[in-house]
């Protein structure tokens, strides 16, 4: 901490000296004490135009437009190898304060399918931004009026006969349909595409039988009229009581356990930084997610996105990304996603 | 004609003159975006998503904001024709189809036709999509939701067998060259199990190989090779410029309205599918060379050879905003990055955005009239300046070439690896051009091989196996049924000269 102080005024040298042996008070004084001295490497493992790409950008419009931070932030793609290529780069910059990630579930899923060497504990969790939701959509000309109904159909149907598409593959989407097969018994044709667009296209012209898609990809055609939710992912209805559609809002989609179908599932989008870090580094990042927070901004994107705004730092995060990290595990091994 | 109206509405929207400034800064943006390789579009826009944030929060900014993306992206295409005439390096995915008779224009002094022409029918593409966009778009959005995983790859066969049916070069060698692109483009990550391949283990093969790397590496590198060989030439190419080389040409273009027509056509219907921008140029390439009647002349230096590509190329990145904004499907990774900028300000594409965003959706189609004639006059009034480059020694021209294509291939992915796999491919493409294999067929398989593989297994998996998916109804049955025909074209047709000959004989 002192080479750090040192570059400082001569106060904050000594508030940070202060923080060395005041243990309570460390990490509030380390706050002041460190700012990032070029620019901020913000790394998205993947594509451009997806959910965690969008994110990133309006965090960076966001902390352009009200000055949060002295140094700018890049956004930067690394999708490769469905987002090893980024977490490996993360992971190679031991103690680099000037890079952070942004987190899907192939944080999980990745390592797990591929056998890439990276675990979310050579990174060092920072702050859960949000966690994003899923929905059990059908196409709107179809029968299906609940979860159960529709799962019953799938079952009665027979192994292999209704289609679930899916964004990517041994990723988020097809562990949910995995864990619908696991918790029921039913058997989707699994199908992946390439994005959460393409997906819910693929539903409205009927090429599929059903879709998880998040909630912002299959909104514009929710509200068209084309498809219907039948349940979400989460275990508590979402809190957005504006009417979406004429009749519905977001909070008034059950969840899927009320509607007979007793999975949930959520994804972390979460922000990682390099392992060695000092603790003032993540103190200001910390700092920094918590003004990006309180913006009118990101209000409205949570609002439209229909975001679980469960926000985590600290070790509640940590332990959080292990369980989740664990439930993955299980369902992954028994479906038989794992890389030998 | 509700068009009409809401259309006049829309210029009086566009027609601010903040937003007219907004668009020429965009165009020229765009163009320096498009010349520089390896900085395509799709990064060009992202990187000024986030400046655009602020700017859309502000009354009527949303269509601001899309006015200076969307005519960074106009400018892209434009952009990419430059450096394919100049120094056979595409600076996109699209521009590829233009350097078969563009390069060979610019080595015979006509660079500047050829640059004429390429903006001009890239206009006249952009216009006709635009025409389709105003008065179509509900139609054909419901077009677009007939592609499942089948259709879309009859689609990319269809491209294939185009090209491979009208090729001049010997089918073999084209078959060859067209398969090693398919093995480059399964590298990284497998679409459907999702683990990886041929990647040797090496964390730098996990991206597999960008399209931009091969072009850089194969095109200017190589190309660059070829002329050290031949020794070092210390003079420039002798290129006019004069202005007037514009009115010449277009007193030339208009005799070509068929290929203009009929690439058109071509790049509506892959922009709207949407298949996207590449497989229409080189699709709209190959019908040309089939049906013009100089088209034993094409690869050569044929004015008419640049007109295909690059109409259907512009004509399909124009229509493939429809798909974007009807359905929240991008046509195109560019479009991909406009849809990610929609969604960060608050707009939801969709069948309702024509409902509730008039203002938007009317603004940013008179803008796309406003923005493609902005752009034209940026780029042509630039003509001669670019023809002139040509004038610049190889010996001063080559070095910067080199600097920039490693920059371009260094900036792809921030990883000095491409830059030696640019080198690679360049050697590659210095070998191909000494055994005379065809370069574009690799390059075709490269930036559509994923995609066509990936639709393939789709369809696999929606039918279980079985392979008559792909003639299960009218659409997807006439598509794989024309590109069996067009691919068995030459035996076809050297059976039926067989049998003439045998009966007059």
């Amino acid at each position: 901490m002192e080479p750090f102080a040192l570059s400082f005024r001569v106060g904050v040298f000594l508030l940070s000296c202060a923080a060395l042996y005041g243990a309570a008070a460390g990490p509030l004084m380390a706050q002041q004490s460190w700012q990032p001295s070029k620019t901020v490497e913000f790394i998205v493992p993947a594509g451009t135009g997806g959910g965690a790409d969008q994110m990133s950008r309006a965090i960076q419009g966001i902390v352009a437009k009200y000055k949060l931070m002295k140094q700018s932030m890049v956004v930067i793609n690394k999708a490769g190898g469905a987002g090893s290529e980024g977490f490996l780069d993360v992971k190679n910059s031991k103690g680099d304060p000037h890079k952070i990630i942004i987190t899907l579930s192939n944080l999980f899923t990745t390592p797990l399918a591929t056998n890439t060497p990276f675990n979310w504990r050579d990174l060092t969790p920072v702050q859960m931004l949000a966690l994003d939701q899923f929905v059990l959509w059908v196409n709107a000309d179809s029968p299906y009026k609940s979860a159960k109904e529709y799962i019953e159909a799938a079952k009665k149907a027979g192994p292999n006969k209704f289609k679930m598409a899916g964004t990517g593959a041994k990723q988020e989407d097809q562990i949910i349909t995995a864990a619908i097969e696991q918790k029921t018994g039913a058997k989707f044709i699994y199908v992946p595409f390439k994005g959460g667009g393409d997906v819910a296209v693929q539903l409205v012209g009927k090429h599929a039988d059903s879709t998880v898609n998040n909630p912002i990809e299959a909104m514009a055609h929710w509200r068209g009229g084309k498809l219907r939710p039948l349940c979400v992912f989460d275990p508590k209805r979402m809190p957005y009581k504006t009417k979406v559609t004429d009749k519905m809002a977001w909070g008034d989609i059950p969840t899927c356990k009320e509607g007979g179908l007793d999975v949930d599932y959520l994804m972390l989008r979460g922000i990682f930084m390099p392992a060695d870090v000092k603790p003032e580094h993540v103190a200001f990042y910390i700092d920094l997610f918590k003004k990006v927070r309180a913006t009118p901004e990101w209000q409205d994107l949570m609002a439209r996105g229909a975001f679980n705004q469960t926000a985590l730092t600290g070790k509640e995060y940590a332990d959080w990304v292990a369980r989740e990290e664990a439930r993955h595990v299980a369902l992954m091994k028994a479906a038989g996603f794992i890389a030998k | 004609m509700d068009e009409i109206q809401s259309l006049l509405h829309g210029f009086a929207v566009a027609l601010s003159f903040k937003n007219f400034a907004l668009m020429f800064v965009g165009v020229i943006l765009g163009v320096i975006i498009g010349v520089l390789p390896g900085l395509g579009g799709a990064n060009g826009v992202a990187i000024l998503l986030p400046l655009t944030f602020a700017m859309a929060q502000t009354p009527g900014g949303t269509t601001s904001a899309i006015i200076l993306l969307s005519c960074i992206y106009w400018g892209a295409l434009f952009g990419g024709a430059i450096t394919s005439i100049l120094f056979n390096i595409p600076g996109e995915p699209w521009s590829v189809a233009t350097t078969f008779d563009g390069y060979p224009l610019g080595q015979k002094g006509r660079a500047g036709e050829a640059l004429t022409a390429a903006f001009t029918s890239s206009f006249v593409g952009a216009l006709v999509a635009v025409v389709v966009i105003t008065f179509l778009s509900p139609i054909v959005a419901r077009f677009a939701l007939a592609f499942g995983p089948p259709e879309f790859f009859a689609v990319y066969l269809l491209t294939f067998c185009a090209f491979v049916g009208t090729s001049k070069e010997p089918v073999f060698k084209t078959l060859a060259s067209m398969m090693l692109g398919f093995a480059l483009a399964s590298v990284g990550s497998d679409p459907v199990t999702g683990t990886l391949r041929l990647t040797f283990g090496s964390t730098h093969m996990l991206a597999g190989f960008d399209f931009l790397i091969a072009v850089i590496g194969l095109f200017g590198i190589g190309e660059i090779l070829l002329t050290l060989e031949e020794g070092l030439a210390f003079k420039g190419a002798s290129a006019k410029i004069n202005f007037r080389v514009v009115l010449e040409t277009w007193r030339r273009l208009p005799t070509y309205w068929k290929t203009s027509m009929r690439s058109s056509a071509v790049g509506c219907f892959m922009g709207i599918v949407p298949g996207g921008a590449t497989p229409a140029s080189f699709m709209s390439y190959g019908v040309a060379r089939r049906f013009s009647k100089d088209g034993e002349k094409f690869g050569t230096g044929q004015l008419e050879g640049v007109v295909a590509p690059e109409t259907a190329a512009h004509a399909a990145g124009t229509s493939a905003l429809l798909p974007m904004l009807t359905l929240g499907v991008p046509g195109s990774p560019t479009a991909a990055v406009l849809l990610g900028g929609l969604l960060i300000w608050g707009l939801q594409p969709g069948p309702l955005l024509f409902v509730e965003q008039k203002d938007f959706v009317w603004g940013l189609i008179a803008s796309m009239y406003l923005g493609n004639i902005a752009g034209l006059i940026v780029v042509l009034t630039c003509v001669p300046l670019f023809a002139a480059i040509l004038r610049i020694p190889f010996s001063v021209i080559a070095p910067i070439i080199m600097v920039v294509c490693a920059i371009g291939a260094y900036t792809v992915h921030n990883a000095i690896f491409d830059v030696w796999m640019m080198v690679v491919f360049g050697v590659t493409g210095y070998v191909f051009k000494k055994l005379s294999y065809p370069l574009a067929p690799m390059v075709l398989a490269i930036v559509l091989g994923d995609r066509a593989e990936s639709s393939f297994r789709q369809a696999m998996l929606v039918s279980q196996g079985e392979l008559n998916v792909f003639f299960s109804n009218a659409l997807v049955g006439s598509m794989t049924a024309l590109s069996l025909f067009l691919l068995l074209w030459p035996i076809v047709s050297a059976a039926i000269a067989w049998v003439r000959g045998k009966r007059s004989g």
